[in-house]
Protein backbone atom coordinates (compact mmCIF):
# COMPACT_ATOMS: atom_id res chain seq x y z
CA UNK A 1 0.00 0.00 0.00
CA UNK A 2 0.89 3.66 -0.58
CA UNK A 3 0.14 6.47 0.56
CA UNK A 4 -1.72 9.05 -1.94
CA UNK A 5 -2.82 12.82 -1.71
CA UNK A 6 -5.05 14.49 -4.06
CA UNK A 7 -7.81 17.52 -3.84
CA UNK A 8 -11.15 16.33 -3.64
CA UNK A 9 -13.62 19.04 -3.70
CA UNK A 10 -11.38 21.93 -3.25
CA UNK A 11 -10.23 19.74 0.45
CA UNK A 12 -6.90 18.22 0.68
CA UNK A 13 -7.13 14.40 1.29
CA UNK A 14 -4.61 11.27 1.52
CA UNK A 15 -5.41 7.87 1.46
CA UNK A 16 -3.86 4.52 1.30
CA UNK A 17 -3.90 2.82 -2.29
CA UNK A 18 -2.59 0.40 -4.11
CA UNK A 19 -1.22 0.04 -7.91
CA UNK A 20 -4.82 -1.33 -8.67
CA UNK A 21 -6.85 0.86 -6.91
CA UNK A 22 -9.31 2.69 -9.39
CA UNK A 23 -9.86 6.81 -8.95
CA UNK A 24 -13.98 5.60 -8.15
CA UNK A 25 -13.02 3.30 -5.32
CA UNK A 26 -10.74 5.47 -4.02
CA UNK A 27 -13.44 8.05 -3.71
CA UNK A 28 -16.49 5.69 -2.92
CA UNK A 29 -14.41 3.16 -0.89
CA UNK A 30 -11.17 5.43 0.28
CA UNK A 31 -12.91 8.60 1.41
CA UNK A 32 -16.71 7.63 1.46
CA UNK A 33 -17.72 9.76 -1.17
CA UNK A 34 -20.21 7.56 -2.79
CA UNK A 35 -22.08 9.66 -5.17
CA UNK A 36 -19.44 8.81 -7.64
CA UNK A 37 -21.65 5.78 -8.99
CA UNK A 38 -20.39 2.61 -10.45
CA UNK A 39 -22.48 1.32 -13.70
CA UNK A 40 -20.25 -0.64 -15.54
CA UNK A 41 -16.67 -0.45 -14.43
CA UNK A 42 -15.70 -0.51 -18.34
CA UNK A 43 -15.67 3.07 -19.49
CA UNK A 44 -18.48 2.52 -21.10
CA UNK A 45 -21.54 4.11 -18.87
CA UNK A 46 -20.15 6.85 -17.28
CA UNK A 47 -21.90 6.88 -13.95
CA UNK A 48 -18.50 7.49 -12.50
CA UNK A 49 -18.21 10.77 -14.05
CA UNK A 50 -15.70 13.62 -12.24
CA UNK A 51 -13.57 15.92 -13.29
CA UNK A 52 -9.80 15.93 -12.95
CA UNK A 53 -7.98 18.44 -13.37
CA UNK A 54 -10.72 20.65 -14.85
CA UNK A 55 -11.32 17.76 -17.55
CA UNK A 56 -14.56 15.25 -17.97
CA UNK A 57 -12.87 11.23 -17.32
CA UNK A 58 -14.26 8.27 -16.37
CA UNK A 59 -12.90 7.33 -12.96
CA UNK A 60 -13.20 4.01 -13.20
CA UNK A 61 -10.49 4.04 -15.65
CA UNK A 62 -8.05 5.71 -13.90
CA UNK A 63 -5.75 4.54 -11.57
CA UNK A 64 -5.97 6.55 -8.01
CA UNK A 65 -1.99 6.85 -8.23
CA UNK A 66 -2.27 8.47 -11.28
CA UNK A 67 -4.70 10.94 -9.99
CA UNK A 68 -2.50 11.66 -7.18
CA UNK A 69 -1.31 15.64 -6.76
CA UNK A 70 -4.38 16.12 -9.26
CA UNK A 71 -7.62 18.38 -8.21
CA UNK A 72 -10.74 16.13 -8.65
CA UNK A 73 -14.56 17.49 -8.75
CA UNK A 74 -16.82 14.53 -7.93
CA UNK A 75 -20.89 15.11 -7.39
CA UNK A 76 -20.57 16.11 -3.93
CA UNK A 77 -18.38 19.54 -4.67
CA UNK A 78 -21.25 20.32 -7.48
CA UNK A 79 -23.70 22.00 -4.96
CA UNK A 80 -23.43 25.74 -3.83
CA UNK A 81 -21.32 26.72 -0.72
CA UNK A 82 -24.26 26.92 1.55
CA UNK A 83 -25.72 23.27 0.32
CA UNK A 84 -28.42 24.49 -2.22
CA UNK A 85 -28.81 23.29 -5.66
CA UNK A 86 -26.07 24.72 -8.41
CA UNK A 87 -28.13 25.86 -11.00
CA UNK A 88 -27.19 22.36 -13.45
CA UNK A 89 -28.57 20.26 -10.32
CA UNK A 90 -31.89 22.54 -9.85
CA UNK A 91 -32.30 21.91 -13.41
CA UNK A 92 -32.33 18.48 -13.35
CA UNK A 93 -34.67 18.33 -10.27
CA UNK A 94 -36.90 20.70 -12.10
CA UNK A 95 -37.41 19.44 -15.24
CA UNK A 96 -37.59 15.77 -14.42
CA UNK A 97 -33.89 14.78 -15.69
CA UNK A 98 -33.81 12.17 -13.01
CA UNK A 99 -36.02 8.67 -12.23
CA UNK A 100 -33.98 6.73 -10.05
CA UNK A 101 -31.14 8.98 -10.45
CA UNK A 102 -28.24 6.81 -10.75
CA UNK A 103 -26.90 8.07 -13.62
CA UNK A 104 -27.61 11.22 -12.47
CA UNK A 105 -24.12 12.17 -10.69
CA UNK A 106 -22.95 11.19 -14.35
CA UNK A 107 -25.09 13.21 -16.33
CA UNK A 108 -24.50 16.48 -13.78
CA UNK A 109 -20.47 16.24 -14.51
CA UNK A 110 -20.63 15.38 -18.13
CA UNK A 111 -23.05 18.50 -18.03
CA UNK A 112 -20.92 20.46 -16.30
CA UNK A 113 -17.89 19.68 -18.77
CA UNK A 114 -19.89 20.27 -21.66
CA UNK A 115 -21.40 24.40 -20.36
CA UNK A 116 -17.87 24.76 -19.68
CA UNK A 117 -16.43 24.64 -23.48
CA UNK A 118 -19.97 25.38 -24.84
CA UNK A 119 -21.97 27.84 -22.89
CA UNK A 120 -25.46 27.33 -25.11
CA UNK A 121 -25.18 24.15 -27.05
CA UNK A 122 -28.15 23.15 -29.45
CA UNK A 123 -29.60 19.79 -28.27
CA UNK A 124 -27.60 17.98 -30.91
CA UNK A 125 -24.58 19.37 -29.51
CA UNK A 126 -26.13 18.06 -26.18
CA UNK A 127 -27.02 14.40 -27.18
CA UNK A 128 -23.40 14.07 -28.86
CA UNK A 129 -21.46 15.45 -25.64
CA UNK A 130 -23.88 12.87 -23.54
CA UNK A 131 -22.47 10.12 -26.09
CA UNK A 132 -20.63 8.46 -23.10
CA UNK A 133 -23.29 8.39 -20.50
CA UNK A 134 -26.04 5.70 -20.45
CA UNK A 135 -28.98 6.26 -18.34
CA UNK A 136 -30.66 3.00 -17.77
CA UNK A 137 -34.26 4.33 -16.99
CA UNK A 138 -33.64 5.83 -20.78
CA UNK A 139 -34.85 9.26 -19.18
CA UNK A 140 -32.31 11.05 -21.97
CA UNK A 141 -35.38 13.52 -23.40
CA UNK A 142 -35.92 15.41 -19.91
CA UNK A 143 -32.10 14.85 -18.98
CA UNK A 144 -31.41 16.73 -22.56
CA UNK A 145 -33.97 19.48 -21.31
CA UNK A 146 -32.38 19.78 -18.20
CA UNK A 147 -29.04 20.17 -19.67
CA UNK A 148 -30.58 22.76 -22.16
CA UNK A 149 -32.40 24.81 -19.04
CA UNK A 150 -29.35 24.53 -17.03
CA UNK A 151 -27.36 26.56 -19.89
CA UNK A 152 -30.09 29.34 -19.48
CA UNK A 153 -32.10 28.29 -22.83
CA UNK A 154 -35.90 28.23 -23.29
CA UNK A 155 -36.82 24.54 -23.15
CA UNK A 156 -40.36 25.25 -23.63
CA UNK A 157 -41.27 24.23 -26.87
CA UNK A 158 -38.59 20.63 -26.45
CA UNK A 159 -41.53 17.82 -25.82
CA UNK A 160 -41.48 15.64 -22.93
CA UNK A 161 -41.87 12.86 -24.25
CA UNK B 1 -7.62 -6.59 -11.92
CA UNK B 2 -4.24 -7.91 -10.75
CA UNK B 3 -2.29 -6.01 -8.44
CA UNK B 4 1.08 -4.30 -10.14
CA UNK B 5 3.78 -2.00 -9.05
CA UNK B 6 2.64 1.29 -10.01
CA UNK B 7 5.62 3.89 -11.37
CA UNK B 8 5.45 7.34 -13.10
CA UNK B 9 8.09 8.81 -14.33
CA UNK B 10 8.71 12.69 -15.72
CA UNK B 11 10.93 11.97 -18.73
CA UNK B 12 11.03 9.46 -21.68
CA UNK B 13 14.79 7.90 -20.20
CA UNK B 14 13.09 7.23 -17.33
CA UNK B 15 10.27 5.53 -18.21
CA UNK B 16 12.89 3.87 -20.71
CA UNK B 17 14.29 2.78 -17.77
CA UNK B 18 11.46 1.46 -15.72
CA UNK B 19 10.43 -0.43 -19.14
CA UNK B 20 13.38 -2.60 -18.85
CA UNK B 21 12.10 -4.64 -15.49
CA UNK B 22 10.60 -7.59 -16.73
CA UNK B 23 6.83 -7.62 -16.94
CA UNK B 24 6.95 -3.81 -17.23
CA UNK B 25 3.79 -2.63 -19.52
CA UNK B 26 3.89 1.19 -20.76
CA UNK B 27 0.24 2.68 -19.58
CA UNK B 28 -0.79 6.18 -21.62
CA UNK B 29 -4.51 7.31 -21.14
CA UNK B 30 -5.72 3.59 -19.97
CA UNK B 31 -8.81 3.55 -21.84
CA UNK B 32 -8.31 0.02 -23.54
CA UNK B 33 -5.09 -0.77 -20.87
CA UNK B 34 -7.08 -0.70 -18.01
CA UNK B 35 -10.74 -2.49 -19.08
CA UNK B 36 -8.50 -5.18 -20.80
CA UNK B 37 -6.48 -5.92 -17.23
CA UNK B 38 -9.77 -5.81 -15.62
CA UNK B 39 -10.96 -8.65 -17.87
CA UNK B 40 -7.66 -10.43 -16.97
CA UNK B 41 -6.51 -10.48 -20.40
CA UNK B 42 -3.69 -8.57 -19.40
CA UNK B 43 -1.78 -8.71 -15.77
CA UNK B 44 1.74 -6.65 -16.06
CA UNK B 45 3.74 -6.92 -13.14
CA UNK B 46 4.51 -3.40 -13.52
CA UNK B 47 2.72 -0.58 -14.92
CA UNK B 48 4.69 2.53 -15.97
CA UNK B 49 2.71 5.62 -16.58
CA UNK B 50 3.65 7.59 -18.99
CA UNK B 51 0.85 10.47 -18.40
CA UNK B 52 3.56 12.45 -16.20
CA UNK B 53 5.54 12.31 -19.21
CA UNK B 54 5.75 16.51 -20.15
CA UNK B 55 7.88 16.40 -23.38
CA UNK B 56 5.65 13.44 -24.75
CA UNK B 57 2.66 15.46 -25.19
CA UNK B 58 1.90 18.49 -27.74
CA UNK B 59 1.06 19.16 -30.82
CA UNK B 60 3.39 21.01 -32.96
CA UNK B 61 4.21 22.60 -36.83
CA UNK B 62 7.50 21.68 -37.81
CA UNK B 63 9.12 21.08 -41.48
CA UNK B 64 8.48 17.43 -41.65
CA UNK B 65 4.87 18.25 -40.45
CA UNK B 66 2.43 17.56 -37.98
CA UNK B 67 4.28 16.40 -35.15
CA UNK B 68 1.83 14.80 -31.91
CA UNK B 69 3.69 13.79 -28.83
CA UNK B 70 2.59 10.20 -28.15
CA UNK B 71 1.14 10.71 -24.67
CA UNK B 72 -1.12 13.69 -26.37
CA UNK B 73 -4.68 13.55 -25.73
CA UNK B 74 -7.03 12.82 -28.47
CA UNK B 75 -8.94 15.66 -26.69
CA UNK B 76 -6.11 17.83 -27.50
CA UNK B 77 -5.81 16.57 -30.94
CA UNK B 78 -9.01 17.44 -31.90
CA UNK B 79 -8.91 21.02 -31.06
CA UNK B 80 -5.27 21.90 -31.63
CA UNK B 81 -4.98 20.07 -35.25
CA UNK B 82 -8.64 21.76 -36.52
CA UNK B 83 -6.71 24.33 -38.53
CA UNK B 84 -3.70 22.51 -39.51
CA UNK B 85 -4.79 18.85 -40.28
CA UNK B 86 -9.02 19.13 -40.13
CA UNK B 87 -9.12 14.75 -41.19
CA UNK B 88 -7.03 14.12 -37.99
CA UNK B 89 -8.67 16.45 -35.88
CA UNK B 90 -11.77 15.22 -37.23
CA UNK B 91 -11.00 11.70 -36.77
CA UNK B 92 -9.71 12.58 -32.97
CA UNK B 93 -12.73 14.54 -32.19
CA UNK B 94 -14.89 10.87 -33.05
CA UNK B 95 -13.29 8.52 -31.11
CA UNK B 96 -15.37 7.05 -27.82
CA UNK B 97 -16.82 9.84 -26.00
CA UNK B 98 -15.84 13.23 -24.18
CA UNK B 99 -14.92 11.64 -21.13
CA UNK B 100 -12.48 8.95 -23.32
CA UNK B 101 -10.94 11.62 -25.59
CA UNK B 102 -9.87 13.72 -22.62
CA UNK B 103 -7.73 10.46 -21.65
CA UNK B 104 -6.99 8.21 -24.31
CA UNK B 105 -4.22 9.05 -26.34
CA UNK B 106 -2.20 8.88 -30.17
CA UNK B 107 0.67 6.75 -28.34
CA UNK B 108 -1.64 4.18 -26.90
CA UNK B 109 -3.86 3.46 -29.74
CA UNK B 110 -1.39 2.94 -32.07
CA UNK B 111 1.01 1.08 -29.86
CA UNK B 112 -2.07 -1.60 -29.12
CA UNK B 113 -3.22 -0.86 -32.90
CA UNK B 114 -6.53 -3.05 -32.04
CA UNK B 115 -8.21 -3.77 -35.46
CA UNK B 116 -10.98 -1.23 -35.09
CA UNK B 117 -9.03 1.82 -33.73
CA UNK B 118 -9.53 4.92 -35.94
CA UNK B 119 -5.37 6.19 -35.43
CA UNK B 120 -3.99 3.81 -37.43
CA UNK B 121 -5.87 4.97 -41.23
CA UNK B 122 -4.61 8.48 -40.68
CA UNK B 123 -0.96 7.49 -39.33
CA UNK B 124 -0.93 4.95 -42.74
CA UNK B 125 -3.12 7.36 -44.60
CA UNK B 126 -0.62 10.01 -44.56
CA UNK B 127 2.04 8.32 -44.58
CA UNK B 128 3.82 9.50 -40.82
CA UNK B 129 6.34 8.27 -38.97
CA UNK B 130 6.26 6.96 -35.84
CA UNK B 131 9.40 8.19 -33.35
CA UNK B 132 10.02 6.01 -31.01
CA UNK B 133 13.20 6.08 -27.76
CA UNK B 134 14.89 3.98 -30.17
CA UNK B 135 14.35 4.88 -33.71
CA UNK B 136 11.75 6.42 -36.53
CA UNK B 137 9.97 4.03 -38.02
CA UNK B 138 7.57 4.52 -41.37
CA UNK B 139 3.98 3.91 -40.66
CA UNK B 140 4.60 1.15 -43.85
CA UNK B 141 6.40 -1.07 -41.62
CA UNK B 142 5.25 -0.24 -38.36
CA UNK B 143 1.45 -2.22 -38.59
CA UNK B 144 1.86 -5.22 -38.65
CA UNK B 145 -1.26 -7.48 -38.02
CA UNK B 146 -3.52 -7.40 -35.50
CA UNK B 147 -2.56 -6.27 -32.37
CA UNK B 148 1.17 -6.48 -34.09
CA UNK B 149 3.68 -3.59 -34.21
CA UNK B 150 7.43 -2.97 -35.16
CA UNK B 151 7.75 -2.07 -31.71
CA UNK B 152 10.32 -4.29 -29.24
CA UNK B 153 10.16 -5.19 -26.09
CA UNK B 154 10.43 -1.86 -23.96
CA UNK B 155 10.18 0.37 -26.48
CA UNK B 156 7.69 3.03 -26.04
CA UNK B 157 6.57 5.67 -28.73
CA UNK B 158 7.10 9.49 -28.30
CA UNK B 159 5.92 10.67 -31.19
CA UNK B 160 4.25 10.69 -35.09
CA UNK B 161 5.21 13.39 -37.35
CA UNK B 162 2.19 13.79 -40.01
CA UNK B 163 3.04 15.01 -43.60
CA UNK B 164 -0.46 17.53 -43.93
CA UNK B 165 -2.38 16.43 -46.88
CA UNK B 166 -4.15 18.91 -49.04
CA UNK B 167 -7.11 17.31 -48.42
CA UNK B 168 -8.15 14.68 -46.03
CA UNK B 169 -11.20 12.74 -44.48
CA UNK B 170 -11.79 9.85 -42.14
CA UNK B 171 -15.26 8.58 -42.06
CA UNK B 172 -16.05 5.17 -39.93
CA UNK B 173 -19.07 3.58 -39.74
CA UNK B 174 -20.61 2.74 -36.30
CA UNK B 175 -20.89 -0.77 -34.47
CA UNK B 176 -24.45 0.54 -33.37
CA UNK B 177 -23.72 -0.88 -29.92
CA UNK B 178 -20.11 -0.14 -28.87
CA UNK B 179 -19.76 2.67 -31.33
CA UNK B 180 -16.06 1.34 -32.32
CA UNK B 181 -15.53 1.78 -35.98
CA UNK B 182 -17.14 -1.37 -37.55
CA UNK B 183 -15.22 -0.21 -40.66
CA UNK B 184 -13.29 3.56 -41.60
CA UNK B 185 -10.96 4.44 -44.37
CA UNK B 186 -9.27 7.48 -43.77
CA UNK B 187 -8.30 9.19 -47.51
CA UNK B 188 -5.56 11.43 -48.00
CA UNK B 189 -4.42 13.80 -50.82
CA UNK B 190 -1.06 14.78 -51.78
CA UNK B 191 0.65 16.72 -54.48
CA UNK B 192 2.39 13.31 -55.53
CA UNK B 193 -0.87 10.91 -55.09
CA UNK B 194 -3.25 9.79 -52.79
CA UNK B 195 -3.30 7.51 -49.85
CA UNK B 196 -6.20 5.02 -48.69
CA UNK B 197 -6.04 3.30 -46.00
CA UNK B 198 -8.76 1.12 -44.24
CA UNK B 199 -9.47 0.28 -40.80
CA UNK B 200 -12.03 -2.02 -38.88
CA UNK B 201 -11.94 -4.25 -42.18
CA UNK B 202 -9.37 -6.97 -42.32
CA UNK B 203 -8.30 -9.77 -40.31
CA UNK B 204 -4.78 -8.08 -40.86
CA UNK B 205 -5.34 -5.20 -39.28
CA UNK B 206 -5.26 -1.47 -41.50
CA UNK B 207 -3.98 -1.66 -44.53
CA UNK B 208 -3.57 0.40 -47.46
CA UNK B 209 -6.42 0.36 -50.45
CA UNK B 210 -3.85 0.45 -53.12
CA UNK B 211 -6.20 0.00 -56.21
CA UNK B 212 -8.90 2.91 -54.82
CA UNK B 213 -5.40 4.70 -54.11
CA UNK B 214 -4.03 4.54 -58.33
CA UNK B 215 -7.72 5.75 -59.12
CA UNK B 216 -7.79 8.68 -56.84
CA UNK B 217 -4.52 9.74 -57.79
CA UNK B 218 -5.58 10.00 -61.50
CA UNK B 219 -8.65 11.40 -60.61
CA UNK B 220 -10.14 12.67 -57.08
CA UNK B 221 -13.54 12.13 -57.03
CA UNK B 222 -15.57 9.37 -55.30
CA UNK B 223 -16.70 7.81 -58.81
CA UNK B 224 -13.29 7.21 -59.42
CA UNK B 225 -13.01 3.99 -57.36
CA UNK B 226 -17.05 2.83 -58.01
CA UNK B 227 -16.15 -0.03 -60.61
CA UNK B 228 -13.16 -1.37 -58.27
CA UNK B 229 -14.01 -4.69 -56.38
CA UNK B 230 -13.24 -5.09 -52.63
CA UNK B 231 -12.13 -8.79 -52.19
CA UNK B 232 -13.92 -10.12 -49.08
CA UNK B 233 -11.24 -13.01 -48.43
CA UNK B 234 -8.96 -12.47 -45.00
CA UNK B 235 -12.38 -9.43 -44.00
CA UNK B 236 -13.36 -9.88 -40.77
CA UNK B 237 -16.35 -11.81 -40.26
CA UNK B 238 -18.30 -11.68 -36.65
CA UNK B 239 -21.97 -11.01 -35.52
CA UNK B 240 -21.54 -7.69 -35.86
CA UNK B 241 -20.98 -7.91 -40.02
CA UNK B 242 -19.88 -10.41 -42.72
CA UNK B 243 -16.48 -10.42 -44.46
CA UNK B 244 -18.34 -9.36 -47.41
CA UNK B 245 -20.70 -6.66 -45.73
CA UNK B 246 -17.24 -5.45 -44.69
CA UNK B 247 -15.85 -5.07 -48.02
CA UNK B 248 -18.63 -3.42 -49.78
CA UNK B 249 -18.60 -0.84 -46.32
CA UNK B 250 -14.67 -0.22 -47.66
CA UNK B 251 -16.24 1.00 -51.17
CA UNK B 252 -18.81 3.06 -49.69
CA UNK B 253 -16.89 4.59 -46.97
CA UNK B 254 -14.27 5.49 -49.34
CA UNK B 255 -16.58 6.74 -51.98
CA UNK B 256 -17.93 8.93 -48.74
CA UNK B 257 -14.36 10.05 -47.41
CA UNK B 258 -13.54 11.24 -50.92
CA UNK B 259 -16.40 13.55 -50.66
CA UNK B 260 -15.83 14.55 -47.26
CA UNK B 261 -12.44 15.50 -47.84
CA UNK B 262 -10.72 19.09 -47.28
S1 LIG C 1 -18.69 2.89 -14.02
FE1 LIG C 1 -17.18 4.02 -15.04
S2 LIG C 1 -17.98 4.20 -17.02
FE2 LIG C 1 -19.41 2.89 -16.05
S1 LIG D 1 -32.33 8.06 -14.04
FE1 LIG D 1 -32.14 5.96 -13.74
S2 LIG D 1 -30.34 5.51 -14.78
FE2 LIG D 1 -30.75 7.49 -15.41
Amino acid sequence: MTTISMTVNGKAVSGEVEGRTLLSSFLREGLGLRGTHIGCETTQCGACAVHLDGQLVKSCSVLAMDAAGASVTSIEGMANGDGSLSVIQAAFQEHHGLQCGFCTPGMVMATAALLKVNAKPTETEVRHYLEGNMCRCTGYHNIVKAVMAASGQDVSAIAAE
Amino acid sequence: MHNFEFVKPSTVADAVKAMAGSGAQALSGGQTLLPTMKARLAAPAVLVSLTGVAEMKGVCMGDDGLSVGAATTHATVAAEARKSFAGLANLANGIGDPAVRNRGTIGGSLANNDPAACYPSAVLAAGATVHTNMRKIAADDYFQGMFTTALKEGEIITSVTFPVPHKSAYVKFNQPASRFALTGVFVAKFANGVRVAVTGASNNGVFRWKEAEAALSANFAAGAVAGLVVSPKDMINDLHGTAAYRANLVKVLTKRAVDAAS
